[in-house]
Order: C-alpha cells, then structure tokens, then sequence
C-alpha cells in the first residue's frame, strides 16, 4: 500500500474504511472523532489515493489547485498542505469556495482562467511543491504544461483527466494517450490509473517536473 | 486587461488596508513569470515576514473573489446579448479593414510577405512609416490590431459570463453559441419559450421561409451547425443529431430560465443519444465490410 500524506488517514466509518482529514466540515460530509470523510466518490484526488496511487505527497506541501470548483477537495488539500493557491473560472462555485476559504487562513482563492496563467502570475508565488489539477476543459495536457512554470524543479502534478472533455465520442484509452504524450512536455509522467468505478473515463495521472 | 508591467507582484503599490486597491491588482494584474513573491513582498516592506505577508494574501484573495462572484452573480442575458453582437461587430469590421489595408499597404510599404488578412495587419502595424501617406496606412493597421485584441476579450468576457446567465445552456453548447442562440431569440426568456422545432432552425431564417414558400427543403439546422454533435455527425445523420441536440438545448434553456440549477442528468442523456445516433455509422460501415 503506497503511503498516504501526513493528516490523511484511514478511518472505519459504518463499516467501513474511509479517507479522511482534519478541519471544518464544508459540504455536509460524515464526520468522526473530529475528522472528515474524504468521499472518492466527490473528489478524483480522493479516488487516488483510495486507489492507491503513489501521489508523494508527505503533507505540508505548497499547492497550486487547477479547478477548484466549489472546494470540496481543494478543502481537504488545504487541511493537510501548506500555502494552497485554488483557481477556478467560474464565478457561480466560487461563491462557495470563498466560504471554505475563509476558514482556512492558508487557502487563497481566485477567479481566474487555469489556461492563463499570466492572470495570475503576479499573485501565486514560484517554486510550490505540487499542482493538483482537474479542470474541465478541452486541452487538459496544455492546461497542465502552461502552468508547470509554478513548480519547482521535480515539483508533482496530480492531474485527473476527463476524456469527455477532449472529444466526447472518441475512445477514452485513445484520449489518454494523446494527453500523456502531450504532457511529457514538460513532464515525467510517473504513473497511470483509471479512477474507474469511482469515476468514469477519467485517468488520474502523477507526474514530474523535468 | 491593463498590464500592471511585467514581473510585479500584486501587492507593490497597494497599501496593506486598501482591499478595493489590492482587488484591483490581482483582477488585473498580469505578470511574465511568477517570482517568490512572499520574499519580495517583505523585502518591499509590504509585510513583517512571511506570514503576514500570508495573512494579507488571504484576506485579499478572499475579498477580490467574493466581491467578483458578487458581480457575477448579477450578470444578465440583455449584457451577454449586446458583448456577443459587439464581438460579431468587431470581428466583421476588422476583417473589412484589413482587407482595404491588403489593398493599399500592399503596394505602397513594398511588404513582401507570405501573409494575408489580419496577420498582415499586424506586420503593417510595426512598420516605420516614412511619410504622410504610409503614416495613414500604418495607423490604419494599428486600428485593425486593436480591434482583434478587443474582439478576443469580448470573447472571453462571454466565456467568463455564458455559463453565468445560462450554465446548462452554456455547458451543452459551449458559451459562445449558447449566446448566440440566446441573442437571436432576443433573451434568455424568449428563448425558453421557444419549441424545439424553433431552436433548431434558429439562423437559418432564410432557408426556412424559402421552405415555407414552397420551394426548398426544410432546413435541418441554423447555428447549431456550429456544434461539434451536428458538424462531427455524417450527413445522413445530421437532421436526427441537431433534431436530438435542439431538444436538450430548449431543455437547458428552460432549466436556465426558471431554476437555474446544474443538471448533469442532461447533459448526459444527451451524450447517450448522441453515441446511439454516432453507431449508426459504424453499423453501416461494418454492414459493408461483410457486403464485400
């Protein structure tokens, strides 16, 4: 079983062992000794690592979170990391995301374009440890290599890709391929997996900054 | 988007109490590259240390982003109508322009370059002009540059706010037709009202009283025919693709218009019927392989 992050831990919640971090309940999540359910259902980084990807995180890490729509994830991700930096484009969950924010003095978000990251240059600092992304967009893999300039040399990205997003006909596996190829880029695509049943046609990827 | 000059963090000339001054930064801020701005904002004094500097990046983004989601949240189909006629607006007038430009700068600058259009409005812009005339043709193309750059933000000011007025209108159709389909019913509303039939042939008014005069076919689709489900789908299946596509999208509309809610049911459905409609193809090609 590959290591979870530091602050994430497995829990028996009615019957049943769950992920789960600690910190303020955002979404109406079961909660146990004062710690939060990370459904995988809701959260492909939560599927994951329920699905035992080697994510290397440690915990305590600096992130730039891709798509973070209402928080639902971003919030667990700002629970066990460091300075956590959350883009999301549309304005409708971000009224949302404000509200997870606010209770963690730690998470900054903003409204802005995840395929341009001049918008937010000046504000998300260099060298952070990890992106995580999940963004719903056609050009994922693009999305990914425009903003590996906020890595640090060897930095993580922690990438869900949906195959509906690139072409909605087109066979998933194809999808995939392209999208690893593209993505060796910038760079070392380290490991693979579909987040199937957890979610359909979509590939969790980690990678590496070259 | 005003460029704040490059490599500068949000925070440099924004007092540390002035929200609506640090909103503004980080709206329109816009940098080459990111830089260890926790270590330059304290080397600027901007905070004690670190995490102050934190602290007031918190308290920032929060603000900035609330208040934006605020101002979203007010946004309008009449706004959306009127960026999505102006953004037609300036695509055709540049257009127009750089074609006079091709003609007059052409011959007058001696450019000899493989370019056409707007591409070539942008190498007339940089050029030095040498007298009253060629002074004339080169602000011309500075004109048609600008305006390409206003058309591009329009567009994007309508991907940002689509999905606002309309979220399952604008997830089904991509925000730009969304808005155009809501422009050429004349509002979100009368586009709710439409049947699907309508929504349909929404842009093809031409072809459809042609139709109704009695001499030509019905149409099969008006601007719909944009959509990757009716484009991408074979021509015998194009009538069943946009007949399937509209009726979801007078869906959407209605959803949009009186609730407002995400459904991801439909957005679903749609897709499975698009993939039925899309297998009558492969069905046919295999029936030929075992023809042969």
């Amino acid at each position: 079983m590959s290591e979870l992050p530091a602050g994430v831990e497995r829990r028996t919640v009615a019957g049943e062992e769950r992920l789960t971090t600690e910190g303020e309940p955002v979404y109406g999540e079961p909660t146990v000794d004062g710690r939060r359910v990370w459904d995988a259902g809701r959260s492909k980084l939560g599927a994951m690592l329920e699905l035992e990807m080697d994510t290397r995180l440690e915990g305590g890490e600096s992130v730039l979170y891709l798509g973070a729509a209402s928080g639902t994830t971003v919030s667990h991700v700002a629970d066990f990391s460091g300075p956590t930096y959350a883009v999301e484009f549309a304005p409708r969950p971000v009224r949302q995301l404000v509200e997870v924010a606010a209770g963690r003095p730690r998470l900054f978000p903003l409204l802005a374009d995840a395929r341009k990251p001049k918008e937010y240059a000046g504000v998300v600092e260099a060298d952070l440890d990890c992106i995580v992304q999940d963004v719903a967009t056609r050009g994922q893999a693009d999305v990914a290599n425009r903003n590996a300039q906020f890595l640090t040399e060897g930095g993580l990205l922690l990438a869900a890709v949906k195959a509906r997003s690139e072409d909605v006909v087109a066979e998933p596996d194809e999808v995939f391929e392209e999208v690893t190829t593209t993505l060796e880029q910038e760079y070392d695509v380290l490991e693979t997996v579909r987040l199937d049943p957890y979610h359909e046609d979509h590939l969790g990827v980690v990678a590496r900054r070259r | 988007m005003t460029d704040a000059g490059t490599d500068s963090g949000w925070f440099e000339s924004v007092p540390p109490d002035d929200l609506e001054a640090a909103r503004k930064a980080i709206e329109n801020g816009s940098g080459e590259s990111p830089k260890d701005w926790p270590t330059r904002a304290v080397e600027a004094g901007f905070a004690e240390d670190k995490e102050e500097y934190y602290d007031r990046l918190h308290e920032a983004t929060i603000y900035a982003a609330r208040e934006a989601a605020r101002e979203a949240e007010r946004a309008d189909d009449k706004q959306l109508v009127h960026a999505l006629r102006a953004m037609d607006d300036t695509e055709r007038t540049a257009n127009e322009l750089s074609e006079r430009l091709e003609e007059w700068a052409g011959a007058l600058l001696d450019i000899e370059i493989d370019a056409t259009g707007l591409d070539f409005a942008a190498v007339v812009a940089d050029e030095d002009p040498e007298n009253a005339t060629e002074e004339r043709a080169v602000s011309l193309a500075q004109r048609v540059v600008d305006l390409r750059a206003e058309r591009d933000d329009l567009r994007t000011f309508i991907e940002r706010r689509a999905p606002e007025v309309a979220p399952n209108l604008a997830e089904m159709a991509g925000p730009v037709l969304a808005a155009r389909l809501i422009s050429l019913a004349g509002g979100l509303e009368p586009l709710a009202k439409k049947p699907s039939g309508t929504v349909q042939v929404l842009g093809a008014e031409d072809a459809l009283f042609a139709h109704l005069r009695g001499h030509a076919p019905s149409p099969k689709h008006g601007v719909i025919f944009t959509h990757e489900f009716v484009r991408g789908t074979r021509l015998e299946d194009r009538g069943s693709a946009s007949r399937a596509l509209a009726g979801k999208l007078s869906i959407a509309a209605r959803i949009d218009h009186y609730s407002g809610d995400m459904r991801p049911d439909l957005h679903e459905e749609l897709r499975d019927r698009m993939d039925t409609i899309r297998a009558r193809a492969n069905e046919a090609d295999e029936a030929e392989v075992i023809d042969e």
